[in-house]
């Protein structure tokens, strides 16, 4: 089945949907070496995905982006968490190392960046594919069954053949649907992609993105898809959150926040990318470079870069805080001299 | 016209297979004050044109003239002035900058390899005119790159590229590993070097909205052939190939009506 998602109306109701992962004040310190000391890289951050929700996490390098996702499923080990995260009913952070060992890849899975690197290439396809289901004490010949199946899925050509093919004899293109299926196989209910199309040149990335479209759709899978690409962001996402300097600046539907940005961070980023569609003007260029997390200046992060900034900004840190549909930290919204 | 390819083919040894051809027959002219962009997937050859622009490998077959120097078989004076007149920007300006020379000496390398100027003090203005130029401080002159962010650091590799007054600059993906709220500097700066300094920048860059932006004249590169070549106008609202067709229907546009209306409209191309 090949559609695309109409994008609601602004008139139109926004569906309720039933919360799948709630995430409440979470915090990610990394350690400073062996000094004992550490750095705060995710800085309170609260979103919620609700089943079959394709959320977009937007930000630039060192905004903190990776680091929350990766929190979801505790994979940095030296990372110091706290706050809560809430799936199903369970909070993730408190669960011990073997019960969280068996939510992943059964109820949240992940894909990264770079295929080669994630592959093994001393090990088939089929076996790579299939080991998710053998650690869970699935038998040979049924993980191979179910391998295969989702390898089909995926729109891998001759997959019966290929089970037995090592990933250098994979195209880049390739390689990510095996990786994809990697993540499917365990039948998650959230897939986190972080960056999964940023490798890949323009015509393979389009078909990925196709294909998580559809994937999503048929299994009624939450996707929480990391990038900094906001050509990506608007054609798959139904909500982005974007992510400056550790904490959510923004978060909204895609149509309204991408019609009406909130935030001049926000703002700037959108004008600053050049489009294909579009007249050709002096592009727009926010001053200056995101902050180091160690560097973080007073008040709102983003405040030395901002031309809307007043008094207020340099002292007091914006609070996430609804406005309409969306989320915004930004002084500008209580008004100025407020 | 300024340096002029014509019908270049390279092979890379790939033994104990046959040598891999990476580039078929590619002919491409680059004029005074013109920005060229070379586009193409990962494996269309892009690279390999601009190093053999910049003579940093030979093609087997073909020729390459730049200003009446035959860039292939140049030695002596002519190589010298090819090497001072064609300079370049790379893609990672974490790897492309020594972290043990201070900005001043990378800057001012140029300078002393070329003996433009003959004394420190002389250089040193000139390093301090040309950071003013890019957009960074002659204060920080002294210091090393590590404190600088990648922006910045961009800024450092083009002024060192810029300071001995080159007519063609070629950048090998120049803002690719930059982020979003950055690369709008560094484009909006290329641009402006172009416009002041007369001076020809050969692209390369797989992003074809930013190659849009910045080039007049595109060349389309696939498998190592030129499949395209012509005027920003041409080739983006009137492409011939469908090569060219296709990847710029691939192009994501940040603009969720439009992006998604693109690719309703492609994806049922695709199932007819």
């Amino acid at each position: 089945m090949k559609t695309v998602h109409p994008l609601p109306d602004a008139a139109s109701v926004v569906p309720v949907r039933q919360p799948l992962i709630s995430v409440d004040k979470l915090t990610v310190d990394m350690p400073l070496g062996r000094s004992g000391s550490s750095v705060r890289i995710v800085d309170g951050v609260d979103f919620t995905i609700g089943v079959g929700e394709r959320v977009a996490l937007v930000g630039e390098s060192g905004s903190g982006k990776s680091l929350t996702a990766r929190a979801l499923m505790r994979l940095d080990r030296l990372a110091k968490l706290s706050g809560r995260v809430d799936f199903d009913g369970t909070d993730l952070l408190k669960l011990s190392d073997r019960d969280m060992g068996k939510l992943r890849g059964s109820s949240i899975a992940m894909v990264f960046q770079d295929p080669m690197s994630f592959l093994d290439p001393l090990m088939t396809i089929g076996d790579q594919v299939a080991e998710t289901l053998r650690i869970r004490g699935i038998g040979k010949a049924e993980a191979r069954k179910r391998a295969l199946a989702v390898l089909d899925e995926l729109g891998v050509d001759r997959a019966a053949e290929r089970l037995d093919a090592y990933p250098h004899e994979f195209s880049g293109g390739m390689r990510q649907r095996v990786v994809l299926a990697m993540a499917l196989v365990g039948e998650p209910r959230l897939l986190i992609a972080d960056e999964p199309t940023t490798a890949l040149d323009v015509r393979v990335q389009d078909q990925v993105l196709d294909l998580l479209d559809d994937v999503s759709t048929r299994r009624g899978l939450a996707v929480l898809f990391i990038t900094h690409d906001l050509g990506v962001v608007a054609g798959f996402a139904e909500r982005v959150m974007v992510m400056y300097s550790g904490r959510i600046v923004e978060d909204g539907e895609v149509a309204s926040v991408f019609a009406k940005p909130s935030h001049p961070y926000t703002q700037g980023l959108i004008k600053a990318v050049p489009r294909i569609d579009q007249d050709l003007n002096t592009l727009y260029a926010i001053p200056g470079a995101p902050p180091p997390p160690l560097a973080r200046p007073s008040g709102c992060p983003f405040h030395p870069r901002c031309d809307q900034r007043f008094d207020r900004c340099g002292v007091d840190l914006p609070a996430l805080q609804p406005v309409g549909m969306s989320r915004v930290a930004c002084h500008l919204l209580d008004g100025k001299g407020a | 016209m300024l340096m002029s390819i014509d019908s270049i083919s390279k092979s890379y040894n790939a033994f104990p297979n046959p040598p891999a051809k990476v580039l078929h027959d590619v002919t491409l002219n680059v004029d005074t004050g013109e920005a060229i962009g070379l586009v193409g997937e990962s494996g269309s050859g892009k690279s390999t044109i601009a190093k053999c622009m910049l003579a940093l490998i030979k093609p087997e077959e073909g020729a390459i003239t730049y200003d009446g120097i035959d860039v292939i078989h140049a030695r002596g004076e002519d190589l010298r002035r090819f090497r001072r007149e064609v300079q370049m920007v790379f893609q990672d300006p974490y790897g492309s900058l020594n972290p043990r020379m201070t900005v001043e000496e990378l800057i001012g390398e140029g300078l002393l390899i070329h003996k433009l100027e003959p004394t420190a003090a002389a250089r040193r203005a000139r390093v301090a005119e040309m950071m003013e130029m890019v957009g960074l401080n002659p204060n920080d002159m002294d210091r090393y790159t590590r404190s600088f962010s990648g922006g910045q650091r961009q800024r450092i590799a083009i002024a060192r590229a810029l300071v001995i007054r080159p007519r063609i600059l070629v950048c090998d993906e120049p803002v690719a590993a930059l982020d979003v709220s950055v690369q709008a500097q560094v484009i909006n700066l290329l641009q402006d070097m172009q416009k002041k300094l007369n001076l020809a920048i050969v692209f390369v860059a797989h992003d074809l909205a930013v190659v849009r932006h910045l080039c007049e004249k595109i060349v389309v590169l696939h498998k190592g052939k030129v499949v395209e070549q012509g005027t920003r106008e041409q080739i983006f609202d009137n492409p011939q190939m469908p090569y060219t067709q296709s990847l710029l229907a691939a192009v994501p546009v940040p603009d969720p009506v439009v992006g998604r209306a693109r690719r309703a409209a492609r994806r049922l191309e695709t199932a007819n």
